[in-house]
C-alpha cells in the first residue's frame, strides 16, 4: 500500500516522459503513446484515490531529498487525487470522442505535436492539482499556457491562429498578475510553500502589519486566475478559442484548462491565504457580483449567437460563472457546490462540444442554426447525446447539471444576505439556459427534407462509443450525487 | 634600393597587399564580394490604390463607419478607458510597494531559516560551489524541470507556427525564398571562422563549471545556441546540415530531455522513500563533483543550445 504515495509524482513525471518521447515518434505512435499515458495516469489516480480514501487522511510528497521549506513538495488528499481522475477520463474522451476530426483537420506531418501538446497539458494539469508550493504552480501555469495556444493554433486557419493570439495576450496578463501577486507574497512572508505562507499570512492578520500589501496581493492572484479561467469581464477570448479549434481541443480547453486554473484558485483560497481570511477580505464579494453578471450576461450572449459552437462557449462562459457565484457565497456548501459544479460542468460542456461537431458533420461543415433543421434524424447518436447535455445543463433531474443547481440554491439558503440575489440570478438563468439550448433541440429535432447524408453510428464506432460514455458519466453524477458529495466534503475538510 | 626578392616574387606577399590596401591603391573587396546598391523599393501607383480601395470598402461596408455612432462612442470610450485603467493600476501597484517591507533591513521576512540553510548547508548538501546552481538542480529540481520542459514546449509551439512541408518547398521552388541563402559575405566569414570555436569553447566551459564558477546549463546553452546562429549565418545551412540537420537536433533533445528525466526520477524516488541517493557528490571544488548538478547541467546546456538554435532555423526557413 505504501508504494501508492509515489504514484502521483510518477504521473506528473509519466506524462512528461511521453511527451518527449513522441517528439521522436510519428503521428500514429504519439497517438498510441498518448492513449496509454492518459489512461495509465488514470489508473494511477484511481489506485491512489482509493488509497487516500481508505486513510482518509492527506499525505506530503517531498520531490527530492531535502524537506520543505527547502525543496519542492506536492500533496494530496481525496480531493486532489480525485480530480486527477476525473481530468484523465474527461481528457481520454474528448480525445477519443475527436479523433476522426483531428485526423481530417490537422497536418499529418503535425499530428505528434499535438499530442506532444496534449501529453504536456495533463503533466501541468496534474501538476496543478497536486503541488504543494506557489513557485511550481507557476511553472506548470506557464506550461499550461503555451499547450493551450498550442492546441488552438494547430489548425492552422487565419482565425484559429487570431484566437490562438488573443488567447496567448490574454493569458499572459492573468499569469503576470498572478506572478506579482506571488512576488508580493514572497516579500511579505518569505517562503513560498503553501503552509508556510499560510502560517506567515495568519501571524500577518492578527498583528495587522502589510494589511494593504495582503489585500492586493489576494486582489491580483485571483484576478489573474479568474482572467485565465474567463470569469464574466474578461472572457472576450473564449469564444473564438472554443468555436475555431478543432473539436477535441474544444472540449479540453473548456472542462479542463479553466478548471486547472479554477482547482489552482480553490488552493490558494484554502491552502494559502486560508478560508477565513479570504471570507473576511471584501474580494469575495467581488467575485460574487461577477459571478452573478457572468451567469446572466454568458446566456444573453449565447442566445444572440448564431454559430452553434459559439453558443456552446458563451454557454461555458456562464457556467464558469455559477462556479465563482459558488466562491462569492464564502460558505463551505457554496465551495462543495462550485467543486461539484467544476465536474458537472466539464462532463457536460465536453459531451456538447463533441456531440455538436457529429450534428454540423452532417450539414456540410455549417455551423449556422438554419442549416442544422433536422441534423438529429441524420445522426440519431449525436442527436441524442447532445439533447441529454442540453437537458443536463438546463437542469432536468436525472443528470448533473440538476444536482449542481440544487446543491446551488442549498447554499444560497443558508447565507443571510447573499440569498435573495444569488437564488434570483439562478432562477433567471436557467430560464435563459432553457431558451438557447432548447431552442437549438427543437432546431436539430425539426423533420425536414434535406439533401445532406445521413450517418449512422456504426460507420463510426469510436465516436458512438465515446458519445455513450459522456452520457453514462452524465447520469452516474445526476443519481449518485450523495456520496460524490460526501466525498467533496471529505476531501475539502483535509485540503486545508 | 636593394631588394632581397623580385618584384613579382614580392607582389604575391600578403605584405605587398596590405601596404597596397593601406595606402588605398586597390580595394581587397572590389571584385572579391558582390557590392550592389540596394534598389529603392517603389510600390506601384496600382497596388497603393488598391489598398486604399480595400481599406476604404471595409471601414464603410463592414463597420459602417460614417454612420456607426456606436462604433465611434465605443473608439473614444475604449481609449478613454485604457488610459485610466493602466495609470490606475500603475498607482495602485506603486502604493502597494511602498507598504512592503523595505529592502536590505535584516528583520525582512525573506531573510529567514531558507536563504540561511541555504547558505551555510548548500556546499555539504549538494557539493556545488555555486550555491545557486546547487539550489536550482538540487533543492528545487522539480521547479526547474518544469522550466526545461517550458522551453521544450515553447519550441515545439513554434514548429506548429512556422514548420513547412518539405514537400510543400520542393513544389513551390519558384514562389518561394526560404531557400535563400544570403550571399558570401567575407567579413562575416573571417570573423565567424575566428570567433566561432572560441564561442563554442567558452559555452562548454561555462556547463562544465556551472558547479563551481558563476553559469550553468541555461547561460552556457544559450551560448553554445548563439555560436551556432552565428556559424549558420556566415556559412548558411548547406554547411550546417553537414553536423548539425533535423536527425541530429531531434537525438540531442531527446536523449538530455530523457536523461535528465531519469536523473530526477531516481532523485525523487529515493528521496522520498528514505533511501540514499547513489551519485557521488565528490570533493567539492574538482570538476567531478557536485552529485546531480554537474550532468543535470550538460543535458540542460544541450537542450537548451538546440531550442536557441531551432528557434532560429524555424524563423529563418520554416525549418531544422
Amino acid at each position: 500500500m505504501e508504494i501508492i504515495r509515489n504514484f502521483p509524482c510518477l504521473s506528473i513525471l509519466l506524462a512528461m516522459f511521453s511527451a518527449i518521447i513522441s517528439s521522436a515518434l510519428k503521428g500514429a505512435g504519439a497517438r498510441r503513446l498518448n492513449t496509454f499515458v492518459v489512461t495509465a495516469v488514470g489508473v494511477l489516480s484511481a489506485c491512489t484515490l482509493y488509497f487516500t480514501h481508505v486513510t482518509g487522511k492527506s499525505y506530503v510528497y517531498v520531490m527530492g531529498h531535502f524537506p520543505a521549506p527547502l525543496g519542492n513538495e506536492i500533496r494530496f488528499g481525496t480531493l486532489e487525487a480525485g480530480m486527477a481522475l476525473f481530468f484523465c477520463v474527461i481528457m481520454l474522451f474528448s480525445l477519443n470522442g475527436g479523433r476522426e476530426k483531428i485526423r481530417l483537420e490537422i497536418d499529418p506531418g503535425k499530428e505528434n505535436l499535438y499530442y506532444i501538446m496534449v501529453d504536456l497539458l495533463l503533466s501541468s494539469l496534474l501538476a496543478l492539482v497536486y503541488t504543494n508550493d506557489l513557485f511550481t504552480a507557476y511553472v506548470f501555469v506557464e506550461i499550461n499556457t503555451i499547450a493551450a495556444c498550442g492546441l488552438i493554433m494547430i489548425m492552422e486557419s487565419g482565425r484559429a491562429i487570431e484566437a490562438a493570439t488573443r488567447y496567448m495576450i490574454m493569458s499572459l496578463l492573468g499569469s503576470g498578475l498572478f506572478l506579482i501577486g506571488l512576488c508580493m507574497l514572497y516579500d511579505m512572508t518569505g517562503h513560498l510553500l503553501m503552509s508556510n505562507v499560510q502560517e506567515s499570512v495568519r501571524q500577518i492578520a492578527a498583528e495587522g502589519s502589510y494589511m494593504i500589501p495582503l489585500l492586493v496581493t489576494i486582489a491580483l492572484m485571483v484576478v489573474g486566475l479568474a482572467i485565465k479561467s474567463a470569469l464574466f469581464p474578461f472572457h472576450a477570448w473564449l469564444p473564438d478559442a472554443y468555436g475555431y479549434s478543432t473539436v477535441s481541443s474544444a472540449a479540453m480547453l473548456s472542462s479542463l484548462v479553466s478548471k486547472g486554473y479554477i482547482f489552482l484558485l480553490i488552493k490558494i483560497i484554502y491552502r494559502v491565504i486560508g478560508f477565513d481570511i479570504f471570507v473576511q477580505s471584501r474580494i469575495i464579494n467581488v467575485l460574487f457580483v461577477f459571478g452573478l453578471a457572468g451567469m446572466i450576461m454568458g446566456s444573453t450572449s449565447a442566445i444572440r449567437e448564431n454559430d452553434i459552437r459559439r453558443m456552446i462557449s458563451y454557454s461555458s462562459v456562464a457556467q464558469i460563472g455559477y462556479i465563482y457565484m459558488g466562491f462569492g457565497l464564502g460558505t463551505t456548501a457554496g465551495m462543495v457546490a462550485s467543486v461539484f459544479h467544476i465536474l458537472a460542468h466539464a462532463a457536460t460542456k465536453s459531451l456538447l462540444f463533441v456531440s455538436g461537431v457529429g450534428l454540423t458533420d452532417v450539414a456540410d461543415d455549417n455551423k449556422q442554426f438554419i442549416e442544422l433543421t433536422g441534423a438529429a434524424y441524420r445522426n440519431v447518436c449525436a442527436g441524442l447525446a447532445f439533447t441529454v447535455g442540453a437537458l443536463s445543463m438546463v437542469g432536468i433531474p436525472l443528470f448533473s447539471g440538476f444536482i449542481s443547481k440544487l446543491l446551488f440554491s442549498q447554499a444560497a439558503v443558508q447565507s443571510n444576505l447573499k440569498m435573495l440575489p444569488a437564488l434570483i440570478v439562478l432562477a433567471i438563468s436557467t430560464v435563459l439556459n432553457t431558451i438557447y439550448f432548447m431552442k437549438t433541440v427543437i432546431r436539430i429535432y425539426t423533420p425536414i427534407k434535406s439533401g445532406y447524408p445521413s450517418v449512422f453510428a456504426k460507420d463510426h464506432p469510436l465516436y458512438a462509443l465515446t458519445l455513450l460514455c459522456f452520457v453514462a458519466l452524465n447520469i452516474v453524477l445526476g443519481m449518485c450525487s450523495q456520496p460524490i458529495a460526501d466525498w467533496i466534503t471529505q476531501g475539502l475538510s483535509v485540503f486545508a | 634600393m636593394s631588394r632581397a626578392r623580385k618584384q613579382s616574387d614580392y607582389e604575391k606577399t600578403f605584405a605587398f597587399r596590405f601596404f597596397r590596401w593601406m595606402g588605398g591603391e586597390k580595394d581587397a573587396f572590389v571584385g572579391n564580394m558582390e557590392m550592389r546598391p540596394q534598389k529603392e523599393y517603389v510600390e506601384e501607383e496600382e497596388t497603393i490604390q488598391e489598398r486604399m480601395r480595400d481599406r476604404q470598402q471595409a471601414m464603410e461596408e463592414v463597420y459602417d463607419s460614417g454612420h456607426n455612432k456606436e462604433l465611434r462612442f465605443f473608439n473614444i470610450l475604449y481609449r478613454c478607458f485604457s488610459i485610466v485603467f493602466c495609470v490606475a493600476v500603475v498607482a495602485l501597484l506603486i502604493i502597494t510597494v511602498s507598504y512592503l517591507p523595505s529592502v536590505g533591513r535584516e528583520d525582512k521576512p525573506t531573510n529567514n531559516i531558507v536563504s540561511d540553510t541555504y547558505i551555510s548547508e548548500g556546499l555539504t548538501d549538494t557539493g556545488a560551489v555555486n550555491i545557486v546552481t546547487g539550489m536550482i538542480l538540487s533543492y528545487r529540481a522539480f521547479d526547474t524541470f518544469g522550466e526545461t520542459n517550458v522551453l521544450f514546449i515553447a519550441t515545439c509551439c513554434v514548429m506548429i507556427m512556422l514548420m513547412v512541408d518539405e514537400d510543400k518547398i520542393r513544389e513551390n521552388k519558384e514562389s518561394n525564398d526560404r531557400g535563400f541563402e544570403p550571399k558570401n559575405d567575407a567579413i562575416l566569414q573571417v570573423a565567424a571562422r575566428l570567433l566561432v570555436p572560441v564561442v563554442f569553447l567558452f559555452g562548454i566551459y561555462i556547463i562544465l563549471n556551472g558547479h563551481l564558477s558563476p553559469g550553468g546549463g541555461f547561460s552556457g546553452g544559450a551560448m553554445i545556441g548563439a555560436g551556432m546562429i552565428l556559424y549558420v549565418a556566415a556559412f548558411g545551412f548547406d554547411k550546417m546540415e553537414k553536423f548539425f540537420n533535423e536527425k541530429v537536433y531531434k537525438c540531442v533533445k531527446v536523449t538530455a530531455l530523457i536523461c535528465y528525466g531519469c536523473i530526477v526520477t531516481y532523485y525523487f524516488l529515493t528521496g522520498a522513500n528514505g533511501l540514499p541517493c547513489r551519485i557521488p557528490l565528490g570533493e567539492p571544488g574538482t570538476i567531478l563533483s557536485g552529485g546531480i548538478t554537474l550532468p543535470i547541467n550538460i543535458f540542460v546546456g544541450s537542450e537548451v543550445a538546440c531550442t536557441m538554435y531551432a528557434f532560429y532555423a524555424l524563423f529563418r526557413r520554416g525549418g531544422l
